[in-house]
């Protein structure tokens, strides 16, 4: 009986939540026909704004890449700023949180839907997200706040609710930032959660023998999502930081780990290198077999490039916004690096391999086992290596989104500890719930929420641009000017 | 270059809260005294500005950054400062944040000194070849004289 019990388990999870996240969606994800096409006003909305952000700025994301290098090297880090958040710390550990399963079985995800092509939307996306983050960001660390303990907050709330009073509109800055918050709050609970512990899970259950395995019965998924809670709690409520820093450390080297195995499987398929990006120009443009050609290759490779990167949704502002800096233009410009290495750099990588091994065509692999297939094709122990760099992945993208929840939760309901409680504890029952459900209902899930994020976040950093830009135009005048220069090491 | 006659001379102690850095300081003490130089008790915090911190370390960060100089003058600092103006020694403490042998140099070229002093502390060869020491680069770096004492 209680064996009949545990095998449905997780069938019950799914199906409950299935029918809440269909819900959500249909809201988060109203569509307008656009040449026939479902065109989602949302994905619509977080690429118009990379576009406006990068012609309003004229093309910073290109022009300022230098820049943020030398910030980023220390360059022009002052004597008495030293011991405080460097650029490079305030990047890396924006970074860890970004990178995540979403690099890799995201990517995966969107060659399914979109085929080779969405690669390329995904690349222009993050190229042009590279703005939006650039001046939500810059917003960050200008409306932080330096609390009475010495520590510093920053993120949307913040901008939107002390920057929109800055210029009259309290009213409306204070409404944006809690929907900003409650969106944040169940952002948290998807992509920066549950989605990660299912792939998470996916991986682990495939290289352990699959339905035949020790993670193949009916309850393994809440087993696994249950041990994987356990050290998420262990460090958010428990306190135990160790844990985190060492994952913290780990992540970068697991990182470029991840993109030389990449580089192995293209060195050993050169030759096929010139014809997958035939494919990827391709089916940008005339892609085949995919529901609503251009258009919905278009709409996969940005909805996966946000979903990645998060530029436009506001959340990596509030990791940015640590920094020791007079200048809050300067992390702008650093922030713009964010979308760089994690779209244009390691997402293509993961496009590129799962392309030129040709994985995508098998029917019936989905999310990172696909991106698992494609590696193993020419090494075959990457799959283990892969449970453990998921995991791993996982586990700080959580710890990285729980913060950013918390934070968000504190906001709200003013710093109160009971909702610091409940807030984490609904965290790790949606480790659980990811872990348990199926891809497609959680990625719907995670989808929404993350891209609500987008929607009071955008509106108050269009009002707010032209801080940002005044910010620019004075900055940069004083670098030209030499009142900014470097400081010799 | 120091100018000898309108400057009073300035000597540099790294010290870092062992005994061989209290030697250090006492030796450089009498030195100073007969020399009638101002001896500057130094204290470099290790600090990189590319180790990887959580997100949680770097919001306290400023908090963080304010209790370890605190502690450094409050524990190793102040003390040696104290003994050594007991002694008749003309001493001031400074602590600082960055990498130990390139901020007291950086000190000493801020201060004018004539002369940089740290004491070693004997680590295994495994270890300096490891990570080095500070004595050992400092050698490599300095534009004064470095004295090591034993």
């Amino acid at each position: 009986m209680s064996t009949v019990l545990a095998a449905g388990i997780d069938e019950t999870i799914n199906k409950n939540f299935e029918t809440v996240s269909t819900a959500i969606q249909k809201v988060i994800f109203y569509s307008v026909k656009v040449a026939g096409v479902e065109f989602p006003l949302v994905v619509a909305w977080l690429f118009v704004a990379a576009i406006v952000f990068t012609i309003y700025f004229r093309g910073i994301n290109f022009r300022g890449f230098k820049h943020a290098i030398q910030l980023v090297k220390g360059d022009y880090t002052r004597p008495d700023e030293v011991g405080e958040v460097s650029h490079f710390q305030a990047l890396a550990t924006a970074v860890s949180g970004t990178v995540g399963l979403g690099n890799i079985a995201g990517v995966a995800v969107a060659i399914t839907l979109g085929g080779p092509g969405a690669t390329f939307w995904m690349i222009v996306a993050g190229l042009l997200g590279m703005a939006s983050k650039f001046t939500e960001c810059t917003l960050g660390v200008k409306y932080r706040r330096e609390n009475a303990d010495g520590s510093v907050s920053g993120g949307p709330m913040f901008y939107l609710s002390r920057g929109l009073a800055e210029q009259g509109k309290a009213g409306l800055g204070k409404v944006l930032a809690a929907a900003f918050a409650v969106f944040c709050i169940l952002g948290s609970l998807g992509g920066g959660n549950a989605f990660q512990s299912n792939q998470a899970f996916a991986q682990m259950r495939s290289v352990t023998g699959g339905d035949d395995g020790p993670l193949g019965g009916g309850a393994s998924g809440v087993i696994f999502g249950l041990i994987l809670a356990a050290f998420v709690g262990v460090v958010i409520i428990g306190g135990i930081k160790r844990i985190a820093r060492v994952t913290d450390k780990l992540v970068p080297f697991m990182a470029v780990f991840y993109v030389s195995c990449c580089l192995i499987v293209l060195g050993a398929n050169a030759s096929a290198i010139p014809e997958a990006f035939r494919l990827i120009f391709a089916g940008a443009f005339s892609p085949e077999g995919v529901t609503g050609g251009i258009v919905g290759v278009l709409i996969v490779g940005v909805q996966r490039a946000a979903f990645s990167n998060e530029a436009g949704l506001g959340s990596a502002a509030i990791a940015h916004s640590a920094v020791q800096t007079n200048r809050p233009v300067t992390e702008g410009y650093v922030a713009l690096l964010e979308p760089f290495i994690d779209t244009v750099v390691i997402c293509t990588m993961t496009a590129l391999t799962i392309v030129i091994t040709g994985a995508y065509v098998n029917e019936g692999t989905e999310g990172v086992q696909l991106t698992s297939q494609a590696f193993e094709t020419v090494l075959p122990w990457f799959p283990n290596a892969l449970a453990l760099a998921v995991v791993l992945f996982a586990f700080s993208t959580q710890l990285a989104w729980s913060y950013y929840g918390a934070k968000a939760t504190a906001y709200l309901t003013n710093e109160s500890r009971i909702a610091d409680t409940i807030y984490k504890a609904v965290f790790l029952a949606f480790v659980v719930i990811g872990a348990a459900s199926s891809l497609d209902v959680i990625i719907g899930f995670s989808d929404a929420m993350i891209f609500a994020m987008s929607i009071p976040n955008l509106i108050g950093v269009y009002l707010l641009m032209r801080v940002v830009k005044r910010e620019l135009t004075e900055y940069e005048a004083d670098l030209q000017s030499g009142v900014i220069s470097k400081v010799d090491a | 270059v120091v100018d000898q006659d309108t400057e009073p001379e300035v000597v540099v102690v790294g010290v870092d809260g062992s005994e061989a850095g209290k030697r250090a300081a006492h030796f450089a003490g009498r030195h100073a005294r007969e020399g009638g130089a101002t001896l500057v008790v130094a204290y470099v915090v290790p600090w990189s500005q590319y180790a990887v911190q959580t997100i949680e370390d770097n919001e306290r960060r400023p908090v963080t950054k304010e209790r370890e100089s605190r502690e450094a003058h409050a524990t190793i600092v102040d003390p040696l400062v104290e003994a050594l103006s007991a002694d008749g020694v003309k001493a001031e403490g400074v602590v600082r944040h960055g990498h130990p042998a390139e901020t007291l140099c950086d000190i000493a070229e801020e201060r004018r000194a004539s002369h940089l002093l740290v004491g070693r502390i004997g680590q295994s060869r495994v270890r300096t070849l490891l990570f080095g020491s500070t004595p050992g680069n400092l050698i490599q770096i300095a534009t004064v004289p470095v004295t090591v004492v034993p």
